[in-house]
């Protein structure tokens, strides 16, 4: 059995999905003989600390009840520079303009050896080169699955399982709420803002939906897999970057009477990387409707290779969290 | 009728002028004339051109024997033939803002057509909806005659919105 001592920075719907996921699994994992002791689990308020292992149970009861896991003032930055443990689960809120947080927790877990296994994309969209040279520099291991996609998987398809293929394009449907308000404008024939108040009411878009329905966080997914799949050095706003907002019901009506759907899609090839609503034959393995995401990667030996799934949700995102931290520790 | 032709002019100033003058004379109409002097020369150190023109199919061969009787060469003619279909959906004030000029810049091209269009205008104040089919005479012309019209679009703030590639 090895042990892993892990903490867990930002305990909000990722975070906990973690916490909820590591609890669920615990026989799975002792299984593939791995032992997954949470040392640290902090928020934004202060953190929990026990070098015996926390109790996942009462930490999420905690959280549910007071709004916060807080027991003492220690954030995670300090954790990370001051706890002894081999594995950073990083799922603090993106911050897409500065890194944020998450930045400065990533770095300073490659600072200190530790692996980092992680949800955030603005940091990866915003330093995706410097990250990797850090983490290769202090030999961390260092995965990221869960920004892109939630559970469907894509960075670890392509490259472990698809490894050998030259990647000549991928394109796809990267943000579930844009997906969501499209699919419903069609079914209900009804404007953008009446889909978009049932989405927020739903809790499938946010407040402030602009992140989404500007196309940012496609456009911030796409950065990613752009980098760690074909190798180039994009930043989020080097991305030709269309939303949905002024689709109308009219032009889904269009659409559909001529055999197609509109859809965000993002897509990156050669020098191309662009996300902008497209339309899509409804016979299209990208025609997936509701949150789903979807993406096809167009290779050289194995032709395309299209995956689905579910592109959000906590216990989604942390199911991608998790399959990382297996198969980083499994061997 | 619309043709398309490959001609060969000597490498000599004036020979374009030369090859169209009688186009001009036979009240064809130039739609597009693609000019390959960047390329290599063909074997016989002549410049290969395309043109594509609207012209009375009766005076086709009167065109092909005054080209001839002015030395310049007449390698193929064919009617043009729309081989790839595409479509595009347009949202924007559509109609306010010059429909005719929109659909123009596909059509100018000679290479491309608006085939159909279906508009939908719910409130006078709502921006309105469109979806254009376009003919094109190959893959790589249709795409084009698609960027051309991004660009028009962009001018006049409107969204187009494209088909993936498949």
């Amino acid at each position: 059995m090895k042990t892993i001592r892990a903490s867990i920075s930002g305990f909000g719907a990722v975070g906990q999905g973690v916490a909820e996921v590591l609890l669920k699994k615990q026989d799975y994992l002792k299984n593939v003989g791995l032992d997954i002791k949470v040392i640290a689990i902090s928020d934004s308020k202060g953190s929990e600390i026990n070098t015996d292992g926390i109790d996942l149970s009462s930490a999420l009861a905690r959280k549910l009840e007071k709004g916060t896991v807080a027991l003492e003032d220690k954030s995670s930055l300090e954790i990370i520079e001051s706890v002894d443990h081999d594995l950073v689960i990083e799922t603090t809120s993106t911050d897409i303009n500065t890194g944020g947080i998450g930045l400065k927790n990533m770095l300073s877990a490659f600072n200190s050896g530790k692996d980092v296994v992680t949800s955030n994309k603005g940091p990866l969209a915003l330093k995706y080169n410097e990250l990797m040279e850090a983490s290769r520099n202090s030999g961390s291991n260092f995965r990221f699955e869960a920004t892109v996609g939630g559970a469907m998987p894509i960075i670890n398809l392509i490259k472990d399982v698809l490894a050998g293929n030259d990647v000549i394009s991928v394109e796809g449907i990267l943000n579930g709420t844009c997906n969501y308000i499209l699919t419903r404008m069609m079914e209900e024939n009804a404007p953008y803002e009446q889909m978009l108040a049932e989405s927020q009411e739903l809790g499938i878009a946010e407040t402030d939906p602009s992140y989404d329905v500007d196309g940012i966080d496609s456009a911030c997914k796409l950065v990613i897999l752009a980098n760690s799949v074909f190798g180039m050095c994009f930043s989020y706003k080097d991305v030709d970057v269309t939303g949905i907002t002024k689709i109308t019901p009219e032009s889904l009506l269009l659409a559909q009477n001529n055999g197609y759907v509109i859809k965000l899609i993002g897509e990156v090839k050669d020098d191309l990387i662009r996300v902008a609503p497209r339309l899509v034959p409804e016979d299209s393995p990208l025609a997936v409707g509701g949150t789903l995401n979807v993406a096809s990667i167009q290779t050289d030996l194995s032709g395309t290779v299209t995956v689905t799934g579910r592109g959000a949700g906590s216990i989604e995102t942390a199911s991608a969290v998790l399959s990382d931290i297996v198969s980083i520790y499994r061997d | 009728m619309r043709v398309s032709m490959d001609i060969e002019l000597q490498d000599r100033p004036g020979q374009l002028l030369q090859a169209l003058q009688p186009i001009s004379d036979l009240k064809g109409n130039l739609i597009s004339v693609v000019h390959h002097h960047e390329k290599e020369k063909n074997r016989r150190s002549k410049i290969p051109v395309q043109c594509v023109i609207d012209i009375d199919p009766e005076k086709l061969d009167e065109l092909k024997s005054q080209l001839k009787d002015r030395g310049i060469g007449v390698a193929k003619v064919g009617e043009q033939r729309f081989v790839e279909r595409g479509a595009v959906v347009l949202i924007g004030h559509i109609v306010h803002n010059d429909i005719q000029d929109t659909i123009d810049t596909v059509d100018r091209t000679g290479y491309a057509e608006v085939v159909d269009l279906t508009l939908s205008m719910p409130k006078i104040d709502q921006t309105s909806s469109a979806f254009l089919k376009i003919d094109a005479v190959g893959k790589e012309e249709l795409n084009d005659s698609i960027s051309l019209l991004k660009e028009v679009a962009k001018e006049k703030d409107l969204l187009v919105v494209e088909p993936i590639e498949t």
